[in-house]
């Protein structure tokens, strides 16, 4: 039977395709509108049928298991296969991926070109969380990295070539890390590739230590941790819009993803053992990227922290290692992702409007372009956690696993508890922080006088952008508000999950 | 005499027949015909290649021993055929401009003649025949760099070519004395098995220095490539293409045949740290000097560099897998160097233009060559779904097989390199896509030839990787070669 799967790797491939064949604007746009609709539909279908396959096998750890034979000598196999997680992370990135090409509907010059960059980087990114091969994780995941040189690069506004190359080269300094430590848990858990097959053999655990921080620094760095976050702020500020969106949706997911999958999923031991220390560093982004982002006057800037603290909170969550912190972390990429990329569209749109980002030149946007201004509000609320919105899920989720008392980091630690709480306290802090820099911009930029009396002339949203941005409000606030959509697809996921990493926390 | 066993040698002996048609064509045939020259060694020479394909790959021996083939030693081969192909193809339009018209003929026979004696080079069991196969492979070479008669840096790096090319000869002889003196043989396997037990010698130290530092004179190896920038630049773009990787790739599967097969036992004792240190110093600093280079065939000489390091990461690997992940790399990097060479030339040829800064905007006006040079170097800094990452990919798993610190650290410092490469690989991409530019190089109409060394190199980068039957294939030749 075909594997439903493979769509999310053929789609975009196939998109690539025939935008190479397309000979104006239009039939770019409209072969790029299709692609993503394609995805979004196959996205949601495959929701549909993995709540229905798991009714009917709730105990397997991966469902739409299949492998092929790929480089037989290193015993790499295109392997795909998705529990709850996955498939919230593909839903996520279908929505942001469709969205973001209505963002960027008007986007010159090289359209084209733009569009197969901007694919390319979601064929990456789809093809990292199908997979269950670390070998093909680490092709996609490196393959969702270069279009963004490109895409800042050609497209980008304002100190674009330093923030492309310092990205890039950041990335690629994570991947890297990342590299050495996939082959160094392939020699050290039976010459396999294939996450399952690991797990069953076990990374030897004299060099577990050594593999968890490679490969949690490598996607660390890519989640923004603390301190390689400073690629972040700068690559957000001078991406175009889509870029922007796409990237802190989705891309900074592929981050705190991969530091579950790989790092604490496949090296229990050594997460028992030196997650606090990351847990240190996670925390410190959460606080760091609030109150960073309440100095900034630059709108992206501002998101662009926030984004820190926020991908901080996810990886801070995943470190818990308990099963309600785990998936609120889950929740939070989803809730994250949207909430980010209506904030990144939007400021797109106002900048593409007023030709400013910075705060302090504009103000009552409200009177002006009302309905973008709405939709700041909801994404700014949805940010501080308003219940209703997918924040508050998310947020409460987190903390609430937090206090739950486990044994994990005991034998280090000797009280984890205390540690953890101790953290949990100073993180749930932050949210205050998140509602100054939020309010402070809604209150200035959208109530405020109006600053400039040229912007008087704007006009409000056309009609893709109103598209793109009411499907990301729609997410959110589905999310808000029935919660138990996603759970019953997060349901059986991190049972086996969790097991296994406490079976080594005493 | 059995004859049967001169059917082994088929690559060398279906490369002197190429080699006799061209001669003969060149010699003979009328004037109007000898325009057609470029083309006909073309054609002769992709039959050849082709037909290589299709001939079984076995191991056997000729002339008592000295000389050896297996199915990796095959393989290795076609895949400079392959390489020689392309260099052949793109070097039409040149071969045939003005200039060159009294003297095309010797720039094809002495470019196969060279092709023969890397043959001999990587089949060579005895000393003596990969002395003369050496030399074979040098010196046309020389003759070749200087082919540009009228241009001074052609002279000049001529001159530094051959001298160059005799001062690491004499040394490698002066080591292989040593050898000979602890040895008292000049087989492979005869001192394979005689050094054992010389390990702590001083003698032993001072030999393997001296071959490995004849061997990193011919693939350039810091801190033994001093002539490359200066050759790379000064020689004709089709002589440049040729040096940095057909050239190369033979000089690097030399060097794993001579080190494992006849130092392989004194492997962990006296040559791992050396070629340890040799690969660090390699790859930092030609990645390093790349960075500074304004002149794109300088760039590319320096980049070559540092990849001539990664090619000899597959030599410190564990022998048989290390073969093969070494052949796939060569095979990859000739795809990828010669892509970019390919597009260095269609733009020289029409507009003399070699400097990075002449690439600003060069899209706007020749979307396809910087598209293909794109390729070239994405497949170079090694990002997927391109060939080039997948040959690092393997070489590094290669390098790692045998779990010891050392190539963790070794692979790790690799590994940070390749952050540093991939900064000045996306300089020349910047250069031709972001960099604005009033003035960018016209539109440029290239020759066929020039199209279709290009295409071929295009297909090579993005099927090498994807289709993993080729790396399969090498793996398994490597395994049913004897000589490991």
């Amino acid at each position: 039977m075909f594997n439903i799967l493979f769509l999310f790797v053929i789609i975009p491939v196939l998109t690539l395709g025939a935008l190479f064949l397309t000979r104006n604007i239009k039939q770019v746009r409209a072969v790029a509108a299709t692609g993503a609709s394609l995805l979004l539909i196959a996205a949601l279908y495959l929701c549909y049928a993995f709540v229905t396959e798991r009714a009917v096998e709730p105990d397997a750890a991966m469902l739409f298991v299949d492998k092929y034979m790929w480089f037989e000598p290193l015993n790499i196999h295109l392997a795909v296969g998705v529990d709850g997680i996955s498939v919230l992370m593909i839903l996520l990135s279908a929505i942001i991926v469709f969205t973001g090409t209505f963002a960027s509907w008007t986007v010159q010059p090289l359209t084209k070109e733009y569009f197969l960059w901007f694919i390319l980087l979601s064929t990456g990114v789809f093809g990292f969380f199908i997979s269950i091969d670390l070998f093909t994780m680490f092709m996609f995941y490196e393959v969702a990295l270069i279009p963004m040189y490109l895409l800042i690069g050609v497209w980008g506004s304002g100190n674009k070539n330093y923030a492309a190359m310092k990205l890039t080269l950041m990335l690629m300094g994570g991947s890297a890390l990342l590299l050495i430590g996939i082959l160094g848990i392939y020699y050290h858990a039976g010459e396999t590739m294939n996450i399952l097959e690991i797990v069953k053999n076990g990374v030897d655990p004299g060099w577990q230590n050594a593999l968890f921080v490679l490969t949690f620094v490598g996607f660390g760095v890519l989640g923004a941790m603390f301190p390689f976050h400073t690629w972040s702020p700068d690559g957000h500020a001078s991406a175009p819009t889509a870029v922007s969106m796409l990237h802190a949706g989705v891309l900074m997911k592929l981050g705190g993803y991969g530091c579950f999958r790989v790092a604490i999923y496949l090296m229990p031991q050594a997460a028992n053992e030196l997650g606090w220390i990351f847990m240190i560093l996670t925390g410190v982004s959460v606080v760091y990227g609030a109150f960073a982002a309440c100095v900034k006057t630059d709108l992206k800037y501002i998101n662009a922290y926030s984004s820190v603290s926020h991908c901080g909170l996810v990886l801070f969550a995943i470190l818990m290692l308990n099963q309600t912190a785990m998936s609120g972390a889950v929740l939070q990429m989803l809730s994250h992702g949207l909430m980010t990329a209506l904030f990144f569209a939007l400021i797109g749109m106002i900048y593409g409007r007023t030709h400013t980002r910075d705060v302090r030149e504009m103000g009552g946007l409200m009177q002006i372009m009302p309905f973008l201004s709405v939709g700041y509000i909801i994404a700014g609320l949805a940010s501080l956690g308003l219940p209703g919105l997918s924040g508050f899920v998310a947020e409460m989720t987190i903390f609430l696993g937090s206090f739950e008392s486990s044994p994990v980091y005991n034998a280090v630690l000797g009280d984890g508890n205390l540690f953890r709480h101790a953290f949990a306290i100073v993180t749930t802090a932050s949210i205050v922080i998140t509602a100054v820099y939020i309010l402070r911009v809604v209150g200035k930029l959208l109530f405020g006088p109006v600053q400039n009396e040229h912007h008087r002339q704007l006009d409000d949203a056309h009609w893709y952008e109103r598209f793109s941005t009411i499907t990301l409000m729609l997410a959110i606030a589905v999310i808000g508000c029935f919660p138990d959509l996603a759970n019953g697809i997060l349901r059986d996921s991190f049972g086996p999950i969790v097991e296994h990493i406490m079976a080594y926390a005493q | 005499m059995d004859y049967s066993q001169f059917m082994i040698m088929h690559h060398e002996l279906g490369l002197l027949v190429v080699f006799l048609l061209v001669f003969l064509f060149d010699t003979f045939f009328s004037k109007n015909l000898q325009s057609k020259l470029s083309v006909t060694a073309c054609v002769l020479f992709g039959i050849y290649t082709l037909a290589c394909f299709f001939l079984p790959l076995k191991s056997g021996e000729a002339f008592s021993g000295m000389y050896a083939t297996s199915p990796i030693v095959m393989s290795i081969k076609n895949i400079l055929n392959v390489g020689m192909f392309i260099v052949l193809l793109q070097s039409v339009k040149w071969n045939n401009s003005a200039a060159q018209i009294v003297r095309r003929g010797e720039f094809i026979e002495l470019m196969l003649l060279t092709l023969f004696g890397m043959f001999l080079m990587v089949s060579a069991r005895h000393f003596l025949v990969f002395i003369i196969g050496l030399e074979t492979a040098s010196l046309p070479l020389a003759a070749l760099v200087a082919f540009d008669k009228k241009e001074y840096e052609s002279h000049e790096a001529a001159v530094k070519y051959i001298f160059t090319a005799v001062f690491s000869s004499a040394i490698y002889m002066l080591g292989l004395s040593f050898v000979y003196a602890m040895s008292g043989s000049l087989y492979f396997g005869d001192i394979a098995t005689r050094v054992v037990g010389a390990e702590g010698s001083f003698l032993l130290y001072v030999a393997l220095a001296f071959v490995i530092a004849g061997i990193g004179f011919k693939i350039s190896m810091v801190p033994f490539h001093l002539w490359t920038a200066d050759v790379y630049q000064g020689a004709p773009t089709s002589v440049t293409s040729y040096l940095s990787v057909v050239s190369k790739g033979a000089g690097a599967f030399a060097a794993l045949i001579i080190l494992t097969q006849v130092f392989g036992s004194v492997y962990s004792q006296v040559w791992e740290w050396m070629l340890f240190i040799l690969i660090v110093l390699t790859i930092t600093v030609g990645n390093l000097f790349a960075i500074r280079q304004n002149n794109l065939k300088r760039f590319l000489a320096f980049s070559s560099i540092s990849q001539a390091g990664y090619i000899m990461l597959g030599v410190v690997a564990d022998a048989s897998v290390g073969a093969a992940a070494l052949s796939y790399y060569v095979l990859v990097y000739i795809f990828s160097n010669l892509a970019a060479f390919g597009v260095i030339q269609a733009v020289e040829n029409a507009t003399g233009k070699v400097e990075i800064s002449d690439y600003n905007g060069l899209y706007k006006t020749n979307p396809k060559l910087s598209f293909t040079m794109m390729l070239a170097m994405f497949s170079l800094g090694g990002i997927p779904p391109f060939a080039g990452f997948f040959s690092k990919f393997f070489i590094f798993s290669a390098a790692l097989e045998q779990g010891s610190v050392a190539m963790y650290v070794l692979v790790f410092i690799a590994l940070l390199n390749t952050i540093v490469s991939l900064y000045y690989y996306l300089l020349v991409v910047k250069a031709m896509f972001i960099t604005p530019n009033d003035n960018p190089i016209e539109r440029i109409k290239s020759h066929w030839s020039e199209r279709a060394g290009m295409v071929v190199c295009v297909a090579g980068i993005i099927l090498v990787g994807l289709v993993s039957v080729i790396y399969t294939f090498l793996n398994h030749a490597a395994d049913a070669s004897q000589m490991f």
